[in-house]
């Protein structure tokens, strides 16, 4: 199959393979990422998802906004429930039982079930090699059971179990760094991602589904609720998240790093903490150090992946609009 | 013999029926409503590309149509992102039912 | 037909899993289920099987990857023991609530704390709620014959449950016995070829599995699943009769040792049933009317069954080998159910024995049966729960 150019009208003509009726909030940016997601490839696809927001508010009783075969059965276990899935279809197809057509298998999971609790099945089946696609929508808290904090919860936010207090100012730690993580598993593809850069995001899943083994892709997901933002803001908060550097495009394919963005003019860090309600007590004069350390901290990271693309020899040129 | 409520549930709570959801409009979840001026529109697609709801109708030619209040909740992220024409936007919010 | 060997319990139960094939195994090794899979492991990677086998990072991962390949549509199998099985705990519930046929030996094995790796049926036990079928086997050639019969009864059309096939660990597990293997076109024939239902990889009629279901609908979903449990035993006779026809080794819902004209019984699942019967033996010589019943099927219960069988008995003693702090052992419970429903009450004890591997000898039984003898005479219970075979 060749891969499908990405022409927005020409999308437009396809069918939805995530569809309209899913009960996620007014403004959410994760069914954004799945459309993204499924409309990059006519691949036939098999998903799997982990307990949270998308799951809960995509297939209720009978009502599921799933078009493709999909499977939740629990929070912490969606990379090992589609590992099952597919090593059930190699062997179908090993044995004669089924037609093989080239069946892509997609794993969705936000940062609490990807980061954290499911960190572990996530990490055994891109170890294990199956031939799948890991797609965290980050939206950086556990935003389904009302925004506690995850370890993917940025410096200095405020949730329901890191308030901003009296004493301790919201999150003090940095989040981890999952993206490097999974890269450090050795596997053939990991990425960044946003919806905002929506030709980007889908030529990275494009290019996964071309690659055989284990893929994982880390994607930005606004939360309005958790964020402490606009309903209207997802978009223009992933894309800002992008601006500043706070969440950089990139790709590690086979080891080489390489920029899949880069901004024109990198953006102060606080025009994408600003618009958000849970950074607002970083703005007062006594936490004046906590905007400054997740600028520094911003600046590290940037500065140290331009490194890691330089000695690969360097980046793709800006492409978005 | 008739059969139990509980004795016609799919077997293992399986959803047979895929995308079956269309059978559930959350457009009265709106509180606030998209309005598209065609003659701003310059058939950028952002809004369908951008809209979390899958509301916004495309054509057979792969135009954009009228927005589909069946199911828009009314979140304002095609309004915001659209580009408009010569700074008039094709989209503008107002509030439902003025 | 057939061969006779002399294997361990996971070697038969190894020989079960190649003769069988089943399409995915996905496996955590775990003392004592360890060897089990590890045999199997060999027959993947020598060619003896079709099985994909997906080697986890942990048991939570093997039964969610259990899981993912049944609802997938194939024949699923894994094993496990101990933490294992508490590790799977809320999986469970998800592969039986999903109406999953997944087999699984179950190597019988303490709970920690302390830590102990030896034979007891607290993991059993702790998996009674999960919505699984349970057998318990009383040696290797119980462990291979019920997990054969496992794969029909959980495949059954009518049922779409998995189950779980317990053998006592070390005891059974690494013990050699003389096991009757069945040829292997005799075993295909027998279990037959899989039907899948609503397979997650019929790609162009797409499923969603694992729907929020509230509280206007989550209530009859547990009713019917309550009602496929009450057809297990039909089906579970259906396929012993084959079996028996087969092999010529007769199965039922439990079995009974010189119970038709007993006073007493002894009430007791697994290895501790062969030493219990042997020492039946020697009471019998003497005199005593004394007889046992070996629950096979713990899931579902068959509490009328039981209760028929026990109709006519005077004192009971229930041996449980896994204890409910604060409660009564459980298979107690359940014969305690059971005999709820007979016309006239016998008097009844529980000896808690065997916790952590602690051998159950020979004078533990005589114990058991003298206190019966005592009991049926007296029909006064002095103490209702107590540990035997305990240093004191």
């Amino acid at each position: 199959m060749t891969t499908k150019p990405l022409k927005l009208r020409e999308l437009a003509k396809g069918e939805d393979r995530f569809v309209h009726g899913h009960r996620m909030c007014s403004g959410c940016g994760a069914p954004i990422v799945v459309k993204q997601v499924l409309m990059a490839t006519d691949y036939p696809i098999v998903a799997s998802n982990a307990t949270g927001c998308l799951e809960v508010s995509s297939c209720i009783q009978q009502f599921t906004a799933w078009k493709i075969p999909w499977i939740h059965s629990a929070f912490e276990n969606a990379a090992a429930t589609i590992s099952g899935v597919e090593a059930m279809y190699k062997s179908l197809v090993k044995q004669g039982k089924l037609e093989d057509r080239n069946v892509k298998f997609v794993a969705f999971g936000g940062d609490g079930g990807t980061y954290d609790i499911g960190f572990q099945s996530l990490s055994g089946a891109m170890e294990r090699g199956h031939d799948m696609l890991y797609v965290c929508y980050d939206n950086g808290a556990y935003m389904n059971t009302g925004i506690q904090r995850s370890s993917a919860t940025p410096f200095g936010a405020n949730t329901t179990t890191c308030p901003a207090g009296d004493v301790i100012p919201g999150k003090l730690q940095q989040r981890k760094d999952l993206t490097k993580i999974m890269a450090a598993h050795g596997i053939p593809y990991v990425a960044q991602a946003s919806p905002a850069n929506w030709m980007d995001l889908m030529k990275k899943v494009q290019k996964a589904f071309e690659i055989k083994g284990p893929k994982f892709m880390n994607v930005i997901s606004p939360c309005n609720r958790g964020w402490r933002s606009k309903t209207n803001d997802a978009v223009a908060l992933a894309r800002l998240a992008v601006e500043t550097c706070y969440w950089p495009l990139y790709e590690i394919e086979n080891g080489v790093t390489k920029i899949t963005f880069k901004p024109k003019e990198k953006k102060p860090l606080v025009d994408f903490l600003k618009p958000q309600g849970r950074f607002r007590h970083m703005f007062n004069p006594e936490n004046e150090w906590m905007l400054k350390q997740a600028q520094e901290y911003v600046d590290n990271q940037w500065e140290r992946l331009q490194k890691e693309a330089a000695f690969f020899g360097g980046e793709e040129k800006a492409e978005e609009k | 013999m008739s059969k139990k409520y509980w004795e016609t549930l799919p077997q293992g709570s399986v959803v047979l029926e895929a995308g079956s959801s269309a059978k559930f409009k959350t457009g009265g979840w709106r509180s606030m409503r998209p309005k598209w001026i065609e003659e701003n529109c310059i058939q950028c697609m952002f809004c369908w590309m951008y809209c979390p709801d899958m509301s916004v109708k495309v054509t057979a030619e792969g135009k954009r149509a009228e927005f589909d209040y069946d199911y828009c909740k009314g979140c304002g992220i095609c309004a915001l992102e659209c580009p408009g024409k010569k700074g008039n936007k094709a989209i503008v919010m107002e509030e439902e039912g003025k | 037909m057939g061969k006779i060997v002399a294997v361990t319990g996971n070697e038969a139960c190894a020989q079960a899993l190649k003769q069988i094939n089943p399409d995915v195994c996905a496996a955590y090794p775990i003392t004592p289920a360890t060897d089990l899979m590890q045999r199997f492991s060999g027959f993947v990677n020598d060619g003896k099987v079709d099985t994909e086998l997906v080697l986890v990072e942990s048991e939570h991962s093997a039964m969610s990857a259990c899981i993912g390949a049944a609802a997938a549509g194939g024949r699923v199998a894994t094993a496990t023991s101990s933490q294992g099985l508490a590790l799977m705990w809320e999986m469970l519930y998800i592969a039986a609530g999903t109406r999953l046929p997944i087999v699984m030996p179950l190597v019988n094995r303490a709970l920690s704390a302390p830590l102990n790796i030896h034979g007891d049926h607290s993991d059993g036990m702790g998996a009674r709620d999960t919505g699984w079928i349970q057998f318990y086997s009383e040696n290797a050639q119980e462990a291979y014959d019920n997990t054969i019969q496992a794969f029909r009864v959980a495949e059954h059309l009518d049922i779409r449950l998995p189950v779980i096939v317990c053998m006592d660990g070390f005891i059974v597990s690494h013990s050699i016995e003389r096991v009757e293997y069945i040829d292997d076109a005799d075993v295909k024939k027998f279990v037959g070829k899989f039907v899948a239902v609503n397979p997650l990889l019929d790609i162009d009629n797409p499923k969603s599995y694992g729907p929020l279901i509230l509280t206007d609908l989550y209530h009859e979903y547990k009713r019917a699943q309550h009602e496929v449990m009450t057809r297990v035993p039909k089906v579970v006779l259906e396929v012993a009769a084959e079996f028996e026809k087969m092999t010529g080794r007769r199965y039922g819902l439990f079995e009974t040792y010189r119970l038709e004209d007993a006073e007493m019984a002894v009430v007791v699942m697994s290895s501790a049933a062969g030493t219990t019967k042997d020492i039946i033996d020697q009471y019998r010589d003497r005199g005593v009317k004394i007889g046992l019943l070996k629950p096979r099927m713990f899931r579902p219960f068959p509490f009328a069954e039981i209760a028929n069988a026990l109709k006519h008995v005077k004192a009971i003693a229930v041996l449980d080998r896994a204890d409910s702090f604060g409660g009564m052992g459980p298979l107690y419970s359940e014969i305690a159910g059971a005999v709820m429903q007979m016309d006239t009450k016998p008097a009844m004890i529980n000896k808690i024995f065997g916790l952590g591997g602690r051998d159950y000898l020979p004078d533990q039984a005589e114990h058991v049966i003298d206190e019966l003898i005592t009991l049926a005479k007296t029909g006064k219970v002095q103490a209702v729960k107590e540990y035997i075979g305990v240093r004191e």
